[in-house]
């Protein structure tokens, strides 16, 4: 007896499979409470499915079949799922320059950062396909939740480069008014919320963001219906948010997608140290949801994948999908962090040649004809170029005013703040050669008023 | 965690003696308190007679003199309601008046172990008043989330003593939404976290805590405690319509003691400001709460026994809180006690002492030192609790001591 892992589900080769477990829960609801005169045993209310055994055996985990990984690329770029519908030629070439742009920022922005010109930065290596091709199978007016290693979503809905470049400098032009770290990206424009730093936050949040978003379209159904999508990583899914936010998703039917990127590190503690089970997709089957474990570095199978999850997650008023997508963590956790110290360089650049995102839609893209070792040096030396302007820029921009440190506390400036707004001023006032205010637009000026 | 909880939820002693009985009878029906009885021969330790207090509004027209109420609200009705009825009145006010509002946490379908959402499932549908999963920090990310998309998100937490494992949630999440998203401009002013605190007599470490100087700590969260029916549905519904993120702090022992004639229209209380509850000239006390009845109760005996007058503010909002109400008592004054439940280190009394003194003008009006009456910075033991919460006796005892100095 085999419950947790409905093992007839799992089928071999490449079909697109969701593990689901919809049906039963549905008769739970409404057999749980009574049981009927003249039963054979009870039916406990927590395990209304359940069958009595005499045969006294614990589950093992370990004889279950590991949930199979879906692709529809071979790392040769072939197709090999022929079910699954291609974007147009023009979409495709979008998408693989989103994740190049995304590489590339990522290399001139670590080197900045080594060279001090900024504080920190995050790359995304190995992740730009999880990440483009999930975003690309969303509508505009889908709500999105981040963790901080999802450029390429931001690159995928249009964030620009000075968006980036601003936020990243933290110059007048941000939209976080220089409070936050570096990569710490957010735009209402483009529905995604503001990046924070604590793990897993986002999780429970974007259950209630979507439950949020299928009342709206309830009590308006002329409104077009919407999903969120939330990202988070395998090291984020042991916090208790990544279960709270199941859990409540589940039961409360919220039609958002969960997207785990599985890179085998949380900075260096590898996933042997981070979870015993089958990763992270076997857990959303112990809630209830319907799952799927995808590779990441299959932007087809990604987009795929991501489509169907919004149809799934919308279906009969909506419902949580999971997907975990894997992949490997080209890059240091951050530039605060040296992976070299933790594991062996030689897995890196193994991983980095042997299959990456980037390099298989490359290959797709090439056997299709549509492109060429001359394009990908044109491409290359054009997006630097625009990324470094960008990056000249922001860099001369001035910061934003001081007083945007005491504003957006409160809705408005309380007594209390206005009367510290004026005693820093005084401070500025009487100690002018303590402080440099000149790199804040207006100087201390703006603390005035 | 959850056995504990209900025990305590199902056994009401220290609230009343049975359940849900009709408001009437609580007046006349004083069940003794379990743990805490007081002495025969007391005179200043004796429990408050809810049915005479000055703060509560025993008749409509005292409820309808209030000046704070729109004129429309002053010339409408009124009806008796203990605290528990009047959050459900204004939890049902809410969710009629605006679809977005939704109302939920744990055991909050069937009424809540309190009773406060009681028939609300059934009058705004199970889709608006529900049920969650049992996690604290699951019931305010989702209430986070659901505000961020617009929603007026109004979480229950069943004892303030288990909102801990939101902590971060509120610290890190909804106190700096605004913050955080600057010109991005999103909030999640929709938000409102309500939660039973205090103790009853017998609700021991875990059923006992009032944690508001946690969140006064935190930028960004609007924390209020009401004394009264009549304060809790005016505060509680500006809470709900407040652009900020709010911390709702309902104490538990009043649900059921305190009994009112409350205003039938919806109005809404100013947050952020105090109410000078008694005026006087000769000492203020700086009081939230439950601790307000206990406060009058010994100015009472103070003022006929010294030939004095005091007077009496409830802060309401005690963060962001009134500073100027209270200053200028005390340049009147020339003394101050400030008394709360909660243990006496860092707690608000702190807070608005060091104020009182920072201020010049008002340091030099002072003719005796700040006094705090709190509870002392221990934790709540289960047979102390008459020990530990500021009692008729400590606030009386304080008084003298500070007009003696």
């Amino acid at each position: 007896m085999k419950i947790p892992f409905p093992r007839q589900l799992f089928r071999p080769g490449p079909s697109l499979t969701f593990h689901s477990t919809a049906a039963s829960q549905a008769q739970r609801w409404s057999s749980s409470l009574s049981q009927k005169a003249g039963s054979a045993g009870v039916c406990f209310p927590g395990a209304v499915n359940s069958k009595f055994t005499n045969a006294m055996t614990f589950e093992q985990p370990s004889t279950y079949p590991a949930i199979p990984t879906y692709r529809c690329t071979s790392p040769d770029g072939d197709i090999i799922d022929s079910s699954v519908a291609l974007p147009s030629n023009d979409v495709a070439l979008k998408m693989y320059e989103n994740m190049l742009a995304v590489s590339i920022m990522d290399m001139i922005m670590f080197d900045a950062q080594r060279q001090g010109r900024l504080s920190f930065y995050m790359t995304s290596q190995g992740e730009e396909g999880t990440c483009v091709g999930s975003a690309s199978a969303l509508e505009d007016g889908d709500v999105i939740f981040s963790q901080y290693r999802e450029a390429g979503v931001f690159m995928q809905r249009g964030f620009t480069y000075e968006e980036f470049m601003s936020q990243l400098f933290a110059n007048g032009k941000d939209n976080g008014q220089g409070r936050n770290m570096p990569v710490h990206y957010g735009s209402k424009a483009l529905n995604i919320h503001t990046i924070t730093s604590p793990l897993a936050t986002q999780i429970p949040q974007a259950a209630g963001a979507a439950y949020a978003l299928k009342m709206q379209h309830r009590q308006n159904p002329s409104t077009r219906p919407r999903v969120v999508a939330c990202y988070f990583g395998e090291g984020a899914a042991s916090e208790g948010d990544f279960h709270a936010a199941l859990n409540i998703a589940a039961t409360r039917s919220c039609p958002v997608i969960f997207i785990c990127r599985n890179n085998g590190y949380a900075i260096s503690t590898p996933t042997l140290e981070q979870y015993r089970g089958d990763g992270i997709a076997s857990r959303g089957i112990g809630y209830g949801i319907e799952t799927i474990r995808v590779d990441g570095n299959d932007i087809w199978a990604v987009r795929e994948v991501t489509k169907r999850a919004r149809e799934l997650a919308l279906k009969d008023g909506g419902r949580p999908v999971l997907i975990e997508a894997m992949s490997y963590r080209i890059s240091h956790h951050s530039t605060s962090d040296d992976s070299f110290a933790y594991r062996a360089r030689v897995e890196v650049e193994d991983w980095k040649r042997r299959d990456n995102p980037i390099t298989r839609l490359r290959k797709y893209l090439e056997n299709n004809n549509l492109w060429s070792d001359e394009k990908e040096a044109n491409a290359r030396k054009r997006l630097r170029g625009e990324v470094l302007k960008a990056f000249g820029e922001a860099e001369k921009e001035k910061k934003p005013p001081l007083r945007a440190m005491f504003e957006d506390v409160y809705a408005e400036l309380t007594p209390e703040i206005k009367a510290q707004m004026k005693e820093l001023k005084d401070m500025l006032d009487r100690y002018p050669e303590e402080y440099d205010v000149t790199e804040f637009e207006g100087g201390k000026e703006s603390l005035s008023t | 965690m959850r056995v504990t909880r209900r025990i305590c939820s199902y056994s009401r002693a220290g609230l009343s003696n049975t359940t849900a009985k009709p408001v009437a009878s609580y007046v006349s029906t004083q069940s003794p308190r379990p743990y805490s009885t007081n002495p025969p021969k007391a005179r200043l330790n004796i429990p408050t007679d809810f049915s005479t207090t000055a703060l509560l509004a025993h008749r409509p027209q005292t409820a309808l003199q209030n000046n704070e109420l729109p004129a429309e609200v002053r010339n409408g009705t009124t009806q008796q309601m203990n605290l528990f009825q009047s959050i459900n009145d204004a939890l049902s006010l809410a969710l009629a008046s605006d679809d977005s509002v939704l109302l939920f946490g744990e055991d909050v379908a069937f009424g809540g172990v309190f009773r406060c959402s009681m028939n609300l499932a059934e009058k705004y549908g199970a889709e608006r008043v529900f049920n969650t999963p049992l996690s604290e920090q699951g019931i305010i990310g989702f209430a986070v989330g659901a505000a961020a998309e617009g929603a007026k998100a109004v979480a229950e937490i069943q004892f303030a003593d288990y909102v801990y494992p939101a902590f971060d949630q509120l610290v890190n999440e909804a106190a700096k939404f605004r913050y955080k998203d600057g010109k991005a401009g999103r909030d999640v002013g929709g938000l409102t976290v309500r939660m039973p605190c205090g103790g009853v007599g017998h609700g021991a470490l875990y059923h006992s805590q009032s944690p508001e100087s946690l969140f006064t700590h935190i930028p960004g969260l609007r924390v209020i405690m009401p004394r009264s029916p009549i304060q809790a549905k005016g505060l509680l519904l500006s809470a709900i319509a407040s652009k900020d993120p709010c911390i709702f702090m309902e104490p538990k022992a009043l649900y059921r003691a305190a009994v009112e004639q409350v205003p039938t229209a919806a109005y809404t209380l100013p947050l952020s400001k105090a109410e000078i509850l008694k005026d006087g000239f000769d000492l203020t006390i700086v009081s939230y709460g439950h601790p307000l009845f206990t406060c009058s109760s010994a100015i009472e005996k103070a003022e006929k026994e010294f030939g004095i007058s005091i007077e009496l503010i409830d802060l309401r909002t005690v963060y962001p809180w009134d500073k100027e109400c209270v200053l200028k008592s005390v340049r009147k004054t020339g003394r101050c006690l400030v008394v709360h439940e909660s243990m006496v280190n860092a707690g608000i009394g702190a807070e608005v002492a060091a104020s009182i003194q920072e201020d010049k003008e008002t340091f030099l009006r002072l003719e005796a030192p700040v006094g705090r009456i709190a509870g002392w910075s221990v934790h709540m033991g289960l047979l102390y609790e008459r020990f530990n919460i500021p009692d008729v006796a400590r606030v009386y005892d304080t008084i003298k001591r500070t007009l003696e100095y």
